[in-house]
């Protein structure tokens, strides 16, 4: 059929392009940040990331000369290299109100007899009349072509060396224990109401349906006050016993409804054969209806796991602020406040928050786009 | 203890009790309350079975009960209630509805409401047309899914690095205003960014009021509830005619101030586009799955029929499978809509309402955990349960047509 719809090659043309457009703007905001989580704070500060594989002619940050003197004659001299890295230098400066005064090769005049030459590759020169080692060096400015660096120290810092108190890593820890369990129990709670809304005989089952529907569109922002103020009377308070009951509570309705959905699905012979040949419910639902649900399981295990791992309001609400409870999206909101300039840092951050994530979507595709499909399309 | 270690006991302790709740209430209800023996065994049996369905309901009932239904009834009384637990009856809201914060929430939600949920399903619908039809199509689904993954604050860190802006001599690190930078008054840029959303603008006033004339075309011989709709659906569609010709006016004399970078999260009222981005950006992948499916669910016949008929990939398009496809579009249309409802995280995490960008939920949020006022705050939510109750009836109301 779309070979017959297909076929007139402008038209091909076209679609190939707009996907590809489409494609380019959906990867790009991603791309950029992932870019410049590998770049250093200056690199990302003195171009864009989309010129992080290109060859730069950009001013470089100021370097202060450094370096052991030898005596040659009666001047002192040190001599070194300005970077590390391969580097070409178009112009230099001793000065801030002057940063482009001299070529590359040219010497320059300091004063009190001190001059410094500095070629093109970054190797510098230093003579002087005296020895240098109670003077103040001068400090270079330089505009440099540097070639393409990438860096995985933004990585180290974010990792392992707490900001303000919050290290990245510990969050890490405690998105994970707060996403686990509030994943693990709603499955089984869910799966047995499940079960019994498909396949039990009983007043009301049509009602109960109805209002799991209902309750499928109920706002969070409703349940947060009331909730904190009972967890509070029964003592939960703010902590992971409050999160975990509460992801636990607002996952349950669409776990309930994807379940049943599928679960209505399966065939009824299986279901009354196993019946009449004197299985019980409990039998029937362990060891026929569980491991036949399974693809309607995981998805739902997806749904749930990248919702709490990504949710912002329910932590910030049910769980402290403290080190040892603070999450991933809430130290990220804070960097954001805090260090919003700091891209090499918020970068980083953000690349470890959404790291987990991306790589349950991409290894589980197939179950998130099956239980999306279950949860909307009749 | 370490939160991790308790995280694992709680793991196996939940599923412990919970399969053996399940169990033991089991074997309780068939071995001591009902036994299948003795002189009432058939009775015992049909009794059993009709308490049975209430045992594995019971955990999932009493969560929602508790997590879900009790609170929007706890969240009303509050509401009428001051932050000292006083009852005051409707000042909560009478204080909201005068505070301009409350009215720039309500008029910003409108404009997520109306721009979120069409853009998304729009790119959506576009995406999953053209992807269908080209060999590395799967590729470009998967991109175009894949911010679906990830979280709202995340999304919200790698946009505003698409908006950031520094100082016109220094190089735009912003990858909005490196492009913006590039336009400098001439031709081109009147071209690019004063004549194309003119033209779009228009184009799309011109589809509003045709969908009009098609909405009223259809008004006769139609029943009472229909005829309610229609109008009400022509209404809209003529506001937002009118809107998309005053901005194409708007965009005809506009003077921009090319050369200066932009602080895209600063210009009041297009700051909320810029936010609204984000959200587009994250549910199209959505939008497109569903519609994709749904699409692919299309019968072929009909199809064929049309090319046969000489029908072009448009008349196919929106003739033959667009108005098959119809319930699937509202539906993914309602389920955005929700989500916008709610949206928060983004508001928050990028301007946190100021420079007139707040929301609804981030309003109430801010009544809530910053002015500690749980009256104001409870009224804030039930507004937005308002919004929603709407869309809550007719789901339930499917689901019943469904269940008979």
């Amino acid at each position: 059929m779309d070979g017959i719809v297909g076929s007139k090659p402008a038209l091909r043309w076209v679609t190939h392009i707009t996907v590809a457009l489409l494609v380019i703007l959906w990867i790009i905001p991603t791309a950029g940040l992932m870019v410049s989580s590998f770049r250093t704070g200056d690199q990302i500060t003195s171009s864009g990331w989309w010129q992080a594989f290109s060859t730069q002619e950009a001013q470089q940050p100021a370097i202060r000369i450094t370096g052991d003197e030898v005596q040659e004659g009666d001047a002192f001299v040190i001599e070194g290299r300005l970077f590390a890295n391969a580097a070409t230098i178009s112009a230099w400066g001793t000065s801030s109100r002057e940063p482009e005064a001299y070529a590359p090769g040219a010497t320059a005049d300091i004063g009190d007899g001190v001059t410094l030459t500095l070629a093109e590759d970054g190797a510098f020169r230093l003579t002087a009349p005296n020895s240098t080692a109670d003077m103040r060096l001068p400090r270079v400015f330089t505009s440099a072509a540097t070639a393409p660096e990438f860096t995985l120290d933004n990585y180290r810092t974010v990792l392992f060396s707490p900001l303000a108190g919050q290290s990245i890593g510990q969050a890490f820890l405690n998105t994970l224990t707060v996403s686990i369990p509030a994943t693990v129990i709603p499955i089984l709670v869910a799966a047995f109401a499940a079960y019994a809304l498909a396949w039990m005989q009983f007043p009301g089952r049509a009602m109960l349906v109805a209002v799991i529907v209902g309750l499928l569109v109920v706002p969070l922002q409703l349940a947060l006050i009331p909730l904190l103020q009972l967890h509070n009377a029964i003592g939960i308070g703010k902590g992971y016993w409050g999160i975990w009951l509460a992801h636990t509570g607002f996952g349950l309705p669409l776990a309930v409804y994807l379940l049943r959905n599928y679960m209505v699905s399966l065939p009824r012979d299986i279901i009354e054969n196993a019946r009449v040949d004197g299985a019980s419910e409990f039998q029937i639902f362990v060891k026929i209806v569980l491991p036949l649900s399974f693809p309607a399981l995981a998805s739902f295990a997806i749904f749930q796991f990248l919702w709490t791992w990504n949710d912002l309001l329910v932590a910030l609400v049910f769980l402290g602020t403290g080190n040892d409870q603070q999450v991933l999206t809430g130290n990220l909101v804070n960097l954001m406040g805090s260090r919003g300039g700091d891209w090499e840092i918020l970068s980083a951050s953000a690349f470890v928050s959404i790291a987990v994530p991306l790589l349950v979507f991409f290894s589980m595709q197939r179950f998130l786009v099956r239980g999306l499909l279950a949860g909307s399309v009749k | 203890m370490n939160p991790a270690l308790n995280a694992v006991i709680v793991i196996v302790a939940g599923v412990g009790v919970c399969v053996s709740y399940f169990w033991l209430a089991n074997l309780v209800l068939d071995k001591v309350i009902f036994p299948a023996r003795g002189a009432h065994a058939g009775r015992n049996i049909t009794r059993a079975n009709r308490v049975r369905p209430w045992l594995f309901l019971f955990p999932a009932l009493f969560f929602v009960g508790v997590y879900l239904a009790y609170p929007v009834f706890a969240t009303l009384w509050l509401s009428l209630n001051d932050r000292a637990g006083n009852f005051v009856g409707l000042r909560n809201y009478n204080r909201m509805f005068s505070e301009p914060k409350f009215g720039e929430s309500l008029r910003n939600n409108m404009l997520w409401l109306i721009v979120v949920p069409a853009a998304a399903t729009a790119f959506g619908l576009l995406a999953a047309q053209l992807t269908d039809r080209i060999r590395w199509g799967s590729i470009a689904k998967s991109i175009i899914f894949m911010p679906m993954a990830i979280s709202f604050v995340g999304a919200s860190v790698i946009w505003k690095l698409i908006y950031d802006a520094r100082d016109a001599s220094l190089p735009q690190i912003g990858l909005l205003n490196a492009v913006w930078m590039q336009f400098d008054g001439g031709i081109g840029s009147v071209l690019m960014l004063q004549a194309l959303p003119v033209i779009v603008l228009v184009t799309m006033a011109l589809a509003l009021g045709f969908g009009t004339w098609l909405l009223m075309r259809g008004l006769r011989g139609a029943r009472v509830p229909q005829v309610i709709l229609r109008l009400v659906l022509a209404v809209i569609a003529l506001v937002l005619a009118g809107v998309a010709l005053r901005w194409a006016w708007g965009a005809v004399v506009v003077s921009l101030p090319y050369g200066r970078p932009q602080q895209w999260l600063q210009l009041p009222f297009w700051n909320n586009f810029f936010l609204m981005a984000v959200l587009v950006w994250i549910q199209t992948g959505f939008a497109m799955v569903i519609l994709s499916a749904a699409l692919r669910g299309v019968p072929e016949d009909t199809i064929e029929a049309a090319v046969l008929d000489g029908a072009n990939p448009f008349q196919i398009f929106f003739k033959i499978k667009a108005p098959q496809i119809i319930g699937t579009i509202v539906v993914v249309w309602t389920t955005i809509t929700i989500l916008v409802l709610k949206v928060f995280d983004i508001v928050l995490a990028m301007t946190n309402g100021q420079w007139e960008t707040q929301v609804l939920a981030n309003y109430m949020y801010d009544k809530f955990f910053r002015a500690f006022d749980t009256g104001m705050g409870s009224a804030a939510a039930m507004i937005i349960m308002a919004l929603v109750t709407p869309i809550l009836v007719w789901n339930v109301w499917n689901a019943r047509k469904e269940m008979r």
